[in-house]
């Protein structure tokens, strides 16, 4: 991040079970958040896919069948940018571990995170409220007025 | 089910539709791969698909492998412009043969045949 987020207005928070058959809802609730916000078809499709993608992240890599629990995105925006945060409450997880395959090899799996950081403007990784799970933070500079 | 498979020139093609994610994506991973056990080459048409992620495109290179393995063709057919944005992410866009429509996939696979 270049600097710390300001004048942050909240635009939506949905709180779910971490399963993969929650993740058609809440894709339908982003996409409208987004088009609200005025972003284009693809933009909001990119969005979409950043956030289902870190959200099957924390499904398939932080929590585990025996040791699941809640995942929660929100959104909000700033004059320049949408910011979005995928919290969980699993254990924390090494930053410097989380990378994306060579695409070069091509094999089934490990795209999730290259999809994110080439469809966000900043991406980072931070421990969750006090220091309990984990929280993707990602930006997006806005193709349009607020 | 948003699926459909039938037998089209010689060729098992496979209608999909909706959201490949996560959660379909097993589903649609055992319906290619049944497709490839019957030595058909496959056509897998697109164009009824809204969304797809790295778990459909996961699915999918699994059964271009398979269908590598056993000396068929997989190609996909009538992809929409957001589902090749995420091929292209995935840098696969030219790992896949990609047809505009059912119809010149017929064409070009059979010319491809001889």
């Amino acid at each position: 991040m270049s600097g710390p987020i300001t004048d942050e207005e909240r635009l939506l928070e949905l709180r779910f079970p971490a399963r993969p058959d929650r993740m058609a809802l809440v894709r339908k609730s982003i996409r409208g958040a987004a088009l609200d916000y005025g972003f284009d078809d693809f933009a909001i499709q990119e969005i979409v896919l950043a956030i289902s993608e870190a959200c099957q992240n924390v499904m398939r890599h932080s929590y585990t069948e025996r040791e699941t629990g809640d995942i929660v995105v929100s959104l909000s925006r700033t004059a320049e940018r949408l910011i979005i945060r995928v919290t969980d409450f699993a254990p924390t997880v090494d930053p410097t571990k989380i990378r994306s395959r060579d695409l070069s090899d091509i094999r089934p799996g490990g795209l999730g995170v290259h999809f994110i950081t080439e469809l966000m403007e900043t991406v980072e990784y931070l421990p969750g409220p006090g220091g309990v799970g984990n929280i993707l933070l990602m930006t997006r500079k806005t193709e349009v007025s607020p | 089910m948003t699926e459909q498979v039938r037998d089209e020139g010689g060729k098992c093609v496979v209608e999909l539709g909706g959201e490949i994610d996560l959660d379909r994506a097993p589903e649609v991973r055992s319906l290619l791969l049944d497709c490839i056990t019957r030595g058909r080459d496959v056509l897998v048409d697109l164009s009824r698909v809204s969304y797809i992620d790295s778990s459909g495109i996961a699915s999918l290179v699994e059964a271009l492998q398979s269908a590598s393995k056993n000396g068929i063709t997989l190609g996909l057919v009538a992809i929409s412009p957001m589902a090749l944005r995420v091929f292209e992410l995935a840098r696969l866009d030219k790992v896949f043969t990609i047809y505009p429509d059912l119809d010149a996939a017929m064409t070009t696979a059979t010319a491809d045949q001889g």
